[in-house]
Parts: C-alpha cells; structure tokens; sequence
C-alpha cells in the first residue's frame, strides 16, 4: 500500500507545527495517564464517580437487551413445558408424597433448633436484605472479575455489603452509582472470603484467581487435609459476609490448600441479593480537636 | 489496487459525518462490554482498541496521534480497569506505529496485521500486569485472550474498510 501523504508535512511551516503539536499534546496525556493511573492504583475509588456515571448510562441497555434475550431463550422452554406438563404433574406429584415424611421431621428439627437456642440466649444477627436486583454486565475483556448490579444508592446499596445468589456468594459491593453498583466477584484476584469446612468447621481463606476458580488457604496449620467434596461455608470471621452462605466446593487438592469451585456460577445467575454487612465495622474515633 | 471508480460531480459527505463514524465505532467497540453476560474468564476482545488500531493503519489521517488517550480513558471507565491503564498503553502503542510508520513506509496488509497483533499483544499483557496481581491464574486466558483477537483482527479490518467507504469521500 502506498505511504499516505499527509503525515508527511514537507516544507509547509502550519503542516509541521501541527504534527509537533500533536506529539507534544499526545506526551503531555501519556503523563496524565501515569498520573490517573497513579492515583487510581494508590486510592482505586477515587474515579467511581466517573465510571458509575458512564454505567449509569449503559445499565439501561445491558438490562433491556438481557430482558429480550431471556424472552426469547424462553420460548423453547416454554413449548416443552406445555407438552411435557402432565408428565411432570404425576412424577411432582409421587416425589412430594416421598418427600412428606421428610418435611415433618425438618420441621421438628426446625422447631427443636428455634427452642434450643432460646434456651441458650444465643445472641445471633439477623442480616436483612437490602434489595434484590439483577446482575446486567461484566469486565469481560479486562482480567479483574467485576459484574455490574442493576441497583445503586438509591435503592441503599452501599460499598462494602455482600452480594449473594440462590446459590451462595456471589461478591461484594465495591463501588455505587445512583441506580448502578459494581460488585467485585469472590473469583476475583483481590477477593477473600473467610469461610469454614462444613465437616469440622477448619477455618481457611478462600481467595480468587481470576479464573472460574477459588484457592482455599488453612487459616492454621490442621492434620487433616482438605478432601474432594469438602463444602465451604461463609463463617461470619471478620463481620462482612454473614455466616453460614454456601462458598464454593473443593475441586481438586493443591500444595498447601486446595481449589474449589464456587457454588454461584456468575455466567448462570441473573438475581442477586444484596444484604446489609454482617456486623458493620465500629465509626472511625472522633478526630481530637488540635490545642 | 483496484480503486472503484470515483464518482466526480458526487457532493462531499458532511464533516461530522466523516469524523463522527469513526469515532462512534470506536466507542461502540469499546461499549461490547456492556453485553448482558456476566464471564468467568476475561476472554472478550478488546473490540474498542482493534476498532481504533483499525482506523489507525488504513487511515492514518483520521484520528491525530493524540487521539488514543481519550479513547483509552473511554474505555477504562467501562473496562473494569484501573483508570488511565488504557489511556497510557494506548496512547504508547500509537507511538510505536508512528515509529513504524516512518521506517517502515511501503506496507501490506500482513505488515499491518503483524503491527496490529503487536499493539493488541502489548495493550492486553500491560493491562494484566497493571490491573491484576502477579500471582493471579490469569494468563492462560489472556493468550486465549490475545490469540481470539489477532485472528478477529482482519474482519475487523474488513468492517472499518466498509465503513470508511459508507462514511463518503471528502
């Protein structure tokens, strides 16, 4: 292909002033850049205002074009389902007389359990939810894992609550626009949940990798290694994640852990709940006041 | 080159219209990621830099050097990135060019391709040491990541060339 010749500014003085001009602007935003860059690594919510505002714009979009896709994938669904409904009607109808007695005894337990821990004067928490929004999009080019949550301050979303599924954790709430909020994933690189093994409550570490999986560090040197099948559990540690939401399961052994994958698929899930933060972080002391 | 034969007495397209397309379709390339699926593994090209690398090699007098900077800082407010990490490999990547550019004066679509693949090779491993910590299990997915892009390059390249004829001639 030929050379195009206008960035060749030959004896023209306007034609050569302006191509150094366009290096001297184009170094001087390559040095603005540094130092955006600088203070985002140094203070990363320093610039939410600017990303939740252009997400602002996009939710809308992400949440319509999500809407009609899930209609449309519905359809085929929707036609098995009226064809296939008599069939199912008898097998829900056989599982729910198996499932009776099953019903009954977890309802004594229940009961059992509710009076028990009367009887303990357990002091326990309750977390309630905040709202219930849709997950809409996600940094699917970039290696962070973050998803965007179709609900912002406006709705009382603020940094820092939990982010959970029908299946367990999904993330917590890093940053919030009025009607958007950005959730940091637990698979993600910078991620850490304090979680428990479900079998004998071993406390470990569950960090993300920035693939579909979770790396689970031992909190304290055990004898009892983790197994293929072992279920983590928030365990409450740290008052961020309430306890007792399913994690991730462990998948395959590592050197000095292991690695699970996480009960929340986030390319499956639509709804999330966002709850209030288990047991909220003291206020900062009141800054004494200068002699 | 077969050019198409040039209609003369055709009106000149209006100005906004020859500057608007291309950048629209930078920003549209950088907007893919608001695409309602949430990923497991950062795998998406950055559609929003081979749109702009696009424009950069076919016409090199569309955007000023100076150009790459606010796109980049585009992209970082949807990327998921830390702030100013696209706006800084972006713009260094436009410089590189500008490097090729003058030495490397007769080029083919190959040559373009390789520059290309560089810049996208550059602009995605800068972002991962950037935005995610070493001992992060991300690369394996990044040279999925690079590789998926440098093969969508030319029909990216095929889509600007399209546009740039629909865009009118000056």
């Amino acid at each position: 292909m030929a050379p195009p010749k206008n960035r060749r500014p030959g004896f023209s003085r306007r034609a050569q002033y302006g191509l150094f001009f366009g290096y001297v602007v184009a170094a001087v935003l390559a040095v603005a850049a540094v130092v955006l860059l600088a203070l985002s690594t140094l203070n990363p919510p320093a610039f939410a205002a600017l990303r939740s505002g252009v997400a602002e714009l996009t939710a809308p979009v992400s949440a319509g074009v999500s809407n009609v896709a899930n209609g449309i994938a519905s359809i085929p669904g929707a036609i098995g389902d009226y064809f296939g409904v008599k069939h199912e009607n008898a097998r829900l109808r056989k599982q729910l007389a198996a499932q009776h007695e099953l019903l009954m005894r977890a309802r004594l337990l229940s009961y059992d359990n509710h009076r028990l821990k009367h009887l303990l004067e357990l002091r326990d928490r309750s977390t309630p939810a905040v709202v219930a929004a849709r997950l809409i999009s996600s940094s699917a080019g970039s290696t962070r894992r973050m998803a965007l949550l179709n609900a912002g301050f406006r709705q009382q979303v603020a940094p820092g609550m939990p982010v959970s599924g029908p299946h367990g954790v999904i993330g917590r709430v890093l940053e919030t626009g009025p009607d958007t909020a950005r959730v940091l994933l637990v698979t993600d690189p910078e991620s850490a949940v304090p979680v428990r093994r479900t079998r004998d409550g071993v406390p470990a570490i569950a960090n993300g990798r920035g693939d579909a999986l979770i790396e689970i560090h031992p909190v304290s040197l055990v004898d009892k290694p983790f197994k293929v099948g072992d279920v983590l559990l928030s365990s409450g540690t740290g008052g961020l994640y309430p306890p007792d939401i399913p994690v991730a399961r462990v998948v395959r052994l590592d050197r000095d852990g292991a690695l699970a994958m996480p009960f929340e698929q986030p390319d499956t899930l639509d709804y999330a709940i966002v709850q209030r933060a288990f047991f909220p972080a003291p206020p900062l002391p009141a800054p004494t006041p200068a002699p | 080159m077969n050019e198409p034969p040039v209609e003369r007495f055709t009106p000149s397209a209006p100005r906004w219209q020859r500057i608007g397309v291309p950048i629209a379709s930078v920003l549209i390339g950088s907007l893919v990621t608001i695409v309602p699926v949430i990923a497991v593994n950062p795998v998406l090209p950055p559609f929003g830099l081979m749109v702009l690398l696009g424009w950069r090699l076919l016409r090199p007098e569309v955007f000023p050097i100076w150009a790459a900077a606010p796109f980049g800082l585009f992209d970082d407010c949807v990327s998921g990135q830390p702030m100013g990490s696209a706006m800084l490999l972006w713009t260094v990547s436009f410089f590189a060019i500008e490097l090729f550019d003058t030495r490397l004066v007769w080029r083919d679509f190959w040559q373009d391709w390789l520059i290309a693949a560089l810049a996208i090779a550059f602009c995605l491993i800068g972002g991962r040491l950037i935005a995610s910590p070493i001992a992060a299990h991300v690369d394996t997915m990044l040279l999925v990541q690079i590789l998926l892009s440098v093969l969508l390059f030319p029909l990216v390249a095929r889509l600007i060339a399209w546009l740039d004829r629909k865009r009118g001639r000056a």
